[in-house]
C-alpha cells in the first residue's frame, strides 16, 4: 500500500486550515470553496478505506491501513495510524461530518477566514484522536481539538458563549489531566505507548506503578467527562447552546464519541477484568445517565439544549452497551455512537437553521411553523423518530442491539434490571421528541412568522445526506455491524 | 396455486405507492391532482386480489401452511436475525381483511378527501399503513412484528395528526403515540425476556419451545404478559384505551382504517399470532381474558353517554375489542384446562376471537364510513344536531342500519356468530366474566341504536353551527365541510359504493363458520352443513338469552330516542352518578394527564431533577470554580514582593523542619 491514506485523510483538513489562514483571500466564498475542497477529498479518501477495507471475519484484531514510523525512540513513541472495525465507522462519521458543516455554516460572515480556518482544524484533530494508534500521539490530537472549541464558541457562539467556551476548556483539562496521568501511568508500567500492544498483552507480565483499578478510574474519568456521563456533564448543554450551528453539529457529531471509543479502545481494551469488577457500577452510571438525561430533556424549552440535554441520554447507552460486555452489545454501543452521529447532527443543524431562519429559539414561542417550512419539517420530524428510536432509522437498530445485547449478557450482574429501565428511557424519549416537534411545527400558522424562509439547496444537500445516512444504516445495519462485531471480539477476549 | 414470492408482493406493492408518492408525485405533481388516490387504490386493490388467492391457496395447501424461505439480515455472534414470512390461516385472513377494508377506504377517501391540501400526503402515509400493517402481519419473527408494529404506530401518529395545525389533533397525534409507547415498553421487555429464554426471535420455533415446555415457568410468563401489554396499548384495552376516542380528530376515512378495522386489531393479532405462548402460562391467560372483558363492559358504558357519533362508535371499537381479548383468554383457558396442548390445538383456539375481529372489520369500517357521510352532509359529528336523516340520505342509512344489527348480534348477522363463541367459551372459562359480557351484549345493541335513532330518526335539528366545532373539522378548510350544512343531501357515489360493498360482508360474513369452516380453517376439525349450522344456535338457551337482551337495549334506544315515550334527560338526572361518570370518561383523562404526567412528573419530579441539575451538579461546578478563584486571591496575597516577608517565611519554615526532623529523630 503506498498511498498512506490515514495521513492523508486526517493531515488534509489541517492542510487546509492553513492554507485558508495564510492564502490573501478575501471573499468569504472563495474562502469556502477551499474549505469544501479540503473536507471533500478526505470524505471522499475514507469512503475508498471503508470499500477496501478487509470485513472477513477473518480480520479480527487485524490493524489495516497502518502507518508505523518511529517518532521519538527515547520513550518508545511512533507516529501510528491504523483503523480496525471500531474507529473505521468513526473516521468515516467525522470525515462525512466535517464535509457536512462546511455546508452548515454556508451563511457564515462573521470572519469567515479564521472560522474556516478553526472548523477544518477541528475536524483534522478528531480524525487524529480516532486514527492514532499511539497513546501520545492520541493524546496530542485530544489536546489539539481543545483550541479551536474555545475560539469557535466564544467568538462566532451566542449567548454566554465566554463563560461556556472556558467551560468547555475547564473541563475538557481536567478530563485531560486524569487521563494523561492514567497514560503515564501505563507507560511506567509498561514501557509502551501502543495501544495495540497493551490490549494484546494487558498488563499481567509488567509489575504496575499503580493498582490497575486506579490506572482504570484515571482513564475513565478522563472518557467519562467527554461523552459525557452524570455527574460530569454539565458542559455540554451550555457548550451545545452557545456553540454555532457547525460546532454543535461536529460537538453531538463526532466529539462526544471520542469518548466512548476512548473507554472501549483504551479503559475496556486494556483492562477487561477491571471492567467487569466494576461492570455494575457503571451500568448504574449508565442507567441513571439515561433516565436523568430523558427526564432533564423533557423539562427544557430551548431547542438546542433540549437536543443537548437528550445527546446526554443517548449517550447513556452506549455505556450501557459497553460496560454490559458482550460483543452484541458493544457492536450496539458503537453502532449508536455511529448512529447519534447521523441524528443529533442532522437535529442540531435543522435546529440551527430554525434559529436562524425565524430568529426564535425559545420553543414556548415558537409554533406552526409546518406551514411556513414545510421541507424543514418534514426533515425535523424524521431525525426526531431518529431520536425517539423508531424502526427503520439508526436510532432504533443500535439501542436495540444495546438492550439485546445487554439483556442477554451474563458479564456483569444486576444488567437484566438495568436494561429494563433503560428501555423505560425510550419511553420518555417519544415524550420529549414529540413535544418538541409539536411545540415547533404544529398548532395554528403563526403571522410573526410569515416571512420566514425554507430550507435552501445548500441546505438540502446535507439534509438528505444525512437522513439517507440515517435510513440506510436503520434499514440494512450489518454494513457497519459486519465490521464492528469483528473488531470488538479481542476486546472482550 | 399462488407462487410463494407474490406474497412478498402482497406487502411491497403499498411500499412502492409510498415511495411513488412521497419521493415523485408529491414535489412534483401538481396538488389538485388526483393520481396519488388512483396508484394507491391500483396498488391496494392489487394487494386485496393477491389476498384472496393467497386465501385459496392456502385454503387449500396441506396444514394451511404455505413455506417461504427467509432471507439473512444481520449476524452478530449468536444474534442471528432473519427477515421471513410466514404464511398460514391467520395470516391469510388478517391480509383479506386489511387489503379489503384499506382498499375500500381509499376509494372511499377520493370523495371525502377531495381538495384537501393535504391530499398527496394523505395518501402517502395511507400507503405507507397499509405497508405497516401487512409487514406486521406477515412477519414470521418477532422482531419484525416488533419493527412494523411500531412504524403501524407512527402511520398512526401521522394521520391522527394530520390536520396539523388544530392543537386538539396534534395532541391527539401525541397522545395515541405515546399511550400505545408505554405499552410497547411491555412489548420490548417482553421481546428481551423471550430471546434470553428462547435464543431466537423466529415465532415457529417460540412456538414449539413454549409447547414442548422448554420455554416456561417465570420467563414465559412475564414475557407472555409484556406482549400482552404491548398489544393492550395498541388494541386499547383498559388502562391503556384513553388514546382511541382522541384519535377520532383525525379524518374519518382514517378512524375507520386504523381505529376500527385493522391497527387496533394488531394488538389483538399478536395475541393470536403468539397464542402457543399464552397457552403455556396459566396466569397470562387470565390476564388477557380479565382484561378483554373488564375493557368490554368499561368502554360501552362511556358509549351510552356521548353525544358525538364518532366517539360512541370509537367506544364500540374499544369494547368490541374487548370482547377479542376475552375469546381469545377464554379459549386458552379451555384448552389448557383439558390438558395436552398440541401446537395445532393451541394455533386452532385463536379462531374463536379472530372470527369476531374478521366480521368486526367489517361492519365497524362501515359504521365509521357511514358516520363520515353524516358528517359530509351535516358539518358535524355532533347528534344532537343531526336527526332525520333517514329521508335524504337512504343509502347510508340503510347500511348503518345494517352494520348496527351486526354490531348488536342480531341473528343472523355476522356479529351475532362471533359474539355467540364468545359469550358460549366465556361461560365454559370463567362464568364471571360471562356475566360482564353479557351485560354488555345489551349496553352495545342500546347504544348503537341511540346514535341511530339520534342520526336518522325524527327531525332534522340543522347541522353543524360554525362556532360549534368542537368535534368537527369545522375549519381545516377542506372541501367537504367548505360547502354549507343547511340542507343534508346523501354522498357523491364513491363514498356510497364503498359502503354497500362493505355492507355484503357485514352482513354475511359470518356465514363462513356457520358451517364451521372458520374453525377448521384454523385447525379445529368438526365441519356441518349450513342449513344445520344456521339454525343449530337457536336450540340452546344462550343465544336466545343474548339475543333478548340484545332486543331489549334497541327497543329501549328506540322508546327513548325515536318514539321519546321515555324522556332521555329524564333518565340521565335520575341516574346523575353514573351518567357524570360515563360522560366524564372516568376521570381518566385528567388523572393520566393532569395528575400523572403533568403534577407528579414533568412539574413535579422531572422539574425536581432540573434544580439538582442546574442548582446541584452545575453548581458544585461553579462553585468549585468560584472556590478555585477565591482561593488563589487570598494565597496571592502572601506574594507580597517585600524580601523581609519572605526571609521571615523561610526562617519559619527551616525551624519547622528543624524541630519536625528532632522530634522524630
Amino acid at each position: 500500500m503506498s498511498f498512506n491514506y490515514l495521513s492523508a485523510i486526517v493531515f488534509l483538513p489541517m492542510v487546509g486550515a492553513i492554507v485558508i489562514a495564510l492564502l490573501p483571500g478575501k471573499s468569504a466564498g472563495s474562502i469556502k470553496r477551499v474549505a469544501l475542497v479540503f473536507t471533500i477529498i478526505p470524505f471522499i479518501l475514507s469512503l475508498v478505506v471503508f470499500a477496501l477495507f478487509n470485513k472477513s471475519s477473518g480480520a479480527a484484531g487485524l490493524i489495516q491501513f497502518s502507518e508505523k514510523v518511529s517518532w521519538i525512540p527515547a520513550i518508545n513513541a511512533f507516529y501510528h495510524l491504523g483503523v480496525d472495525g471500531l474507529n473505521l465507522p468513526f473516521v468515516v462519521l467525522t470525515a462525512f461530518l466535517g464535509f457536512l458543516v462546511i455546508l452548515v455554516s454556508w451563511h457564515i460572515d462573521l470572519r469567515p477566514k479564521e472560522y474556516f480556518a478553526w472548523l477544518l482544524l477541528l475536524e483534522g484533530s478528531i480524525l487524529g484522536v480516532f486514527a492514532a494508534l499511539d497513546l501520545l500521539l492520541f493524546f496530542l490530537f485530544w489536546e489539539i481539538e481543545v483550541i479551536p472549541m474555545y475560539f469557535l464558541i466564544s467568538i462566532w457562539g451566542a449567548g454566554r458563549r465566554e463563560y461556556s467556551a472556558i467551560k468547555y476548556v475547564i473541563y475538557t483539562l481536567f478530563g485531560s489531566a486524569m487521563m494523561l496521568a492514567g497514560i503515564l501511568s501505563l507507560y511506567f508500567t509498561t514501557g509502551s505507548l501502543s495501544m495495540i500492544d497493551l490490549a494484546n498483552t494487558g498488563l499481567a507480565p509488567y509489575r504496575a506503578v499503580i493498582p490497575a483499578a486506579a490506572m482504570f478510574s484515571l482513564l475513565l474519568t478522563g472518557f467519562a467527562v467527554k461523552l459525557p456521563v452524570f455527574p460530569v456533564h454539565t458542559w455540554l448543554p451550555d457548550a451545545h447552546t452557545d456553540a454555532p450551528t457547525a460546532v454543535s453539529v461536529m460537538l453531538a457529531g463526532a466529539l462526544l464519541k471520542m469518548g466512548g471509543y476512548g473507554m472501549l479502545r483504551i479503559v475496556v481494551g486494556i483492562f477487561p477484568d477491571v471492567a467487569q469488577r466494576y461492570g455494575t457500577v457503571l451500568v448504574i452510571f449508565a442507567v441513571f445517565t439515561i433516565l436523568y438525561g430523558a427526564a432533564v430533556t423533557l423539562r427544557q424549552t430551548d431547542i438546542k439544549k433540549l437536543i443537548a440535554y437528550s445527546s446526554v441520554s443517548h449517550m447513556g447507552f452506549v455505556l450501557l452497551g459497553i460496560f454490559a460486555l458482550s460483543q452484541v452489545s458493544v457492536t450496539g454501543a458503537v453502532l449508536q455512537m455511529v448512529s447519534h452521529g447521523f441524528i443529533a447532527g442532522l437535529l442540531f443543524a435543522v435546529a440551527g437553521l430554525v434559529m436562524h431562519n425565524s430568529h426564535e429559539r425559545d420553543l414556548s414561542k415558537l409554533g406552526g411553523l409546518a406551514r411556513q417550512i414545510p421541507f424543514i419539517t418534514v426533515i425535523f420530524t424524521l431525525g426526531g423518530l431518529g431520536g425517539l428510536g423508531l424502526p427503520g432509522t439508526s436510532g432504533f437498530a443500535a439501542e436495540f442491539l444495546v438492550f439485546i445485547g445487554s439483556f442477554s449478557s451474563n458479564a456483569v450482574p444486576g444488567l437484566q434490571v438495568g436494561t429494563i429501565l433503560a428501555v423505560l428511557g425510550v419511553v420518555v424519549g417519544a415524550g420529549y421528541v414529540l413535544w418538541m416537534i409539536q411545540r415547533a411545527f404544529y398548532g395554528p400558522v403563526m403571522e410573526k412568522f410569515d416571512g420566514t424562509e425554507d430550507a435552501h439547496a445548500v441546505d438540502k444537500i446535507y439534509m438528505v445526506l444525512l437522513v439517507a445516512a440515517m435510513l440506510l444504516i436503520g434499514i440494512y445495519p450489518a454494513i457497519l455491524t459486519d465490521i464492528i462485531k469483528v473488531a470488538v471480539l479481542p476486546i472482550l477476549r | 396455486m399462488m407462487p410463494y414470492q407474490l406474497f412478498w408482493g402482497i406487502f411491497l406493492l403499498p411500499l412502492l405507492s409510498f415511495v411513488i408518492i412521497a419521493l415523485f408525485i408529491r414535489p412534483f405533481v401538481k396538488p389538485e391532482s388526483k393520481v396519488a388516490g388512483y396508484i394507491t387504490i391500483a396498488a391496494i386493490l392489487t394487494s386485496f386480489a393477491l389476498s384472496v388467492w393467497g386465501l385459496i391457496t392456502v385454503l387449500a395447501a396441506p396444514g394451511h401452511e404455505v413455506a417461504v424461505p427467509a432471507i439473512s439480515w444481520a449476524v452478530i455472534g449468536d444474534l442471528r436475525i432473519n427477515v421471513g414470512i410466514m404464511v398460514d390461516a391467520l395470516t391469510v385472513v388478517m391480509l383479506v381483511v386489511v387489503t379489503g377494508v384499506s382498499s375500500m377506504v381509499q376509494i372511499y377517501s377520493q370523495g371525502y378527501m377531495q381538495g384537501d391540501p393535504g391530499y398527496h400526503r394523505y395518501y402517502a402515509a395511507m400507503s405507507l399503513f397499509t405497508m405497516s400493517m401487512l409487514g406486521l402481519v406477515l412477519a414470521n419473527n418477532i422482531l419484525f412484528m416488533f419493527v412494523f408494529w411500531e412504524l403501524v404506530g407512527l402511520c398512526s401518529y401521522l394521520l391522527i395528526g394530520f390536520w396539523f395545525h388544530k392543537p386538539s389533533a396534534a395532541n391527539a397525534a401525541k397522545k395515541a403515540f405515546l399511550v400505545t409507547r408505554l405499552g410497547d415498553f411491555g412489548f420490548l421487555a417482553g421481546l428481551l425476556a423471550l430471546y434470553r429464554a428462547a435464543g431466537t426471535f423466529d415465532i415457529s420455533q417460540l412456538h414449539a419451545m413454549a409447547i414442548a415446555g422448554t420455554l416456561g415457568g417465570a420467563a414465559l410468563t412475564w414475557a407472555a404478559i409484556g406482549l400482552f401489554a404491548g398489544a393492550a396499548g395498541k388494541s386499547a384495552q383498559f388502562p391503556l384505551h384513553v388514546w382511541l376516542p382522541d384519535a377520532m380528530e383525525g379524518p374519518t376515512p382514517v378512524s375507520a382504517l386504523i381505529h376500527a378495522a385493522t391497527m387496533v386489531a394488531a394488538g389483538v393479532f399478536l395475541v393470536a399470532r403468539m397464542f402457543p405462548l399464552f397457552v403455556g402460562s396459566p396466569e397470562a391467560l387470565t390476564t388477557v381474558a380479565t382484561v378483554g372483558a373488564i375493557t368490554a363492559i368499561f368502554a360501552a358504558s362511556m358509549g351510552l353517554v356521548m353525544h358525538d357519533i364518532k366517539r360512541v362508535v370509537a367506544y364500540s371499537t374499544i369494547s368490541q375489542l374487548g370482547y377479542m381479548m376475552l375469546g381469545l383468554g377464554a379459549a386458552g383457558i379451555v384448552v389448557a384446562h383439558e390438558g395436552h396442548v398440541t401446537l395445532e390445538v393451541a394455533k386452532a383456539a385463536t379462531a374463536i376471537g379472530m372470527f369476531h375481529l374478521f366480521n368486526h372489520a367489517f361492519f365497524k369500517a362501515l359504521l365509521f364510513l357511514g358516520a363520515g357521510s353524516v358528517n359530509h352532509a351535516t358539518g358535524t359529528f355532533d347528534m344532537r344536531l343531526m336527526g332525520g336523516l333517514r329521508k335524504v340520505m337512504p343509502w347510508t342509512y340503510t347500511t348503518f342500519l345494517l352494520a348496527a344489527l351486526s354490531l348488536a348480534g342480531i341473528w343472523p348477522l355476522a356479529g351475532f356468530w362471533s359474539k355467540d363463541e364468545i359469550l358460549l367459551t366465556a361461560l365454559e372459562a370463567r362464568p364471571a366474566l360471562f356475566v360482564l359480557a353479557i351485560i354488555t351484549v345489551f349496553m352495545t345493541a342500546f347504544y348503537i341504536f341511540r346514535a341511530l335513532f339520534l342520526t336518522f330518526s325524527g327531525e332534522y335539528r340543522g347541522g353543524a353551527v360554525p362556532e360549534h366545532g368542537s368535534t368537527a373539522h369545522a375549519s381545516h378548510g377542506a372541501g367537504h365541510d367548505a360547502h354549507g350544512p343547511a340542507k343534508p343531501h346523501e354522498s357523491s357515489k364513491v363514498m356510497v359504493v364503498p359502503l354497500v360493498l362493505l355492507a355484503i360482508p357485514a352482513v354475511v360474513s359470518g356465514f363462513w363458520n356457520v358451517t364451521g369452516g372458520f374453525s377448521a380453517f384454523f385447525g379445529h376439525g368438526e365441519t356441518r352443513g349450513f342449513i344445520e349450522g344456521l339454525f343449530e344456535p337457536l336450540t340452546h338457551p344462550l343465544p336466545w338469552g343474548a339475543l333478548a337482551l340484545a332486543l331489549l337495549g334497541i327497543f329501549l334506544a328506540y322508546a327513548m330516542y325515536s318514539k321519546k315515550w321515555v324522556s332521555a334527560e329524564k333518565i340521565g338526572s335520575r341516574f346523575k352518578p353514573f351518567y357524570t361518570l360515563f360522560y366524564h370518561k372516568y376521570w381518566m383523562d385528567e388523572l393520566y394527564e393532569g395528575v400523572i404526567v403533568k403534577k407528579t412528573l414533568v412539574n413535579g419530579f422531572f422539574a425536581l431533577l432540573q434544580k439538582i441539575d442546574s442548582k446541584g451538579v452545575d453548581g458544585a461546578v461553579n462553585g468549585i470554580a468560584r472556590g478555585a478563584i477565591a482561593g488563589g486571591r487570598s494565597l496571592r496575597r502572601a506574594q507580597t514582593g517585600q524580601l523581609q516577608l519572605y526571609g521571615l517565611f523561610i526562617g519559619i519554615g527551616i525551624l519547622a523542619i528543624v524541630i519536625f526532623v528532632f522530634m522524630i529523630g
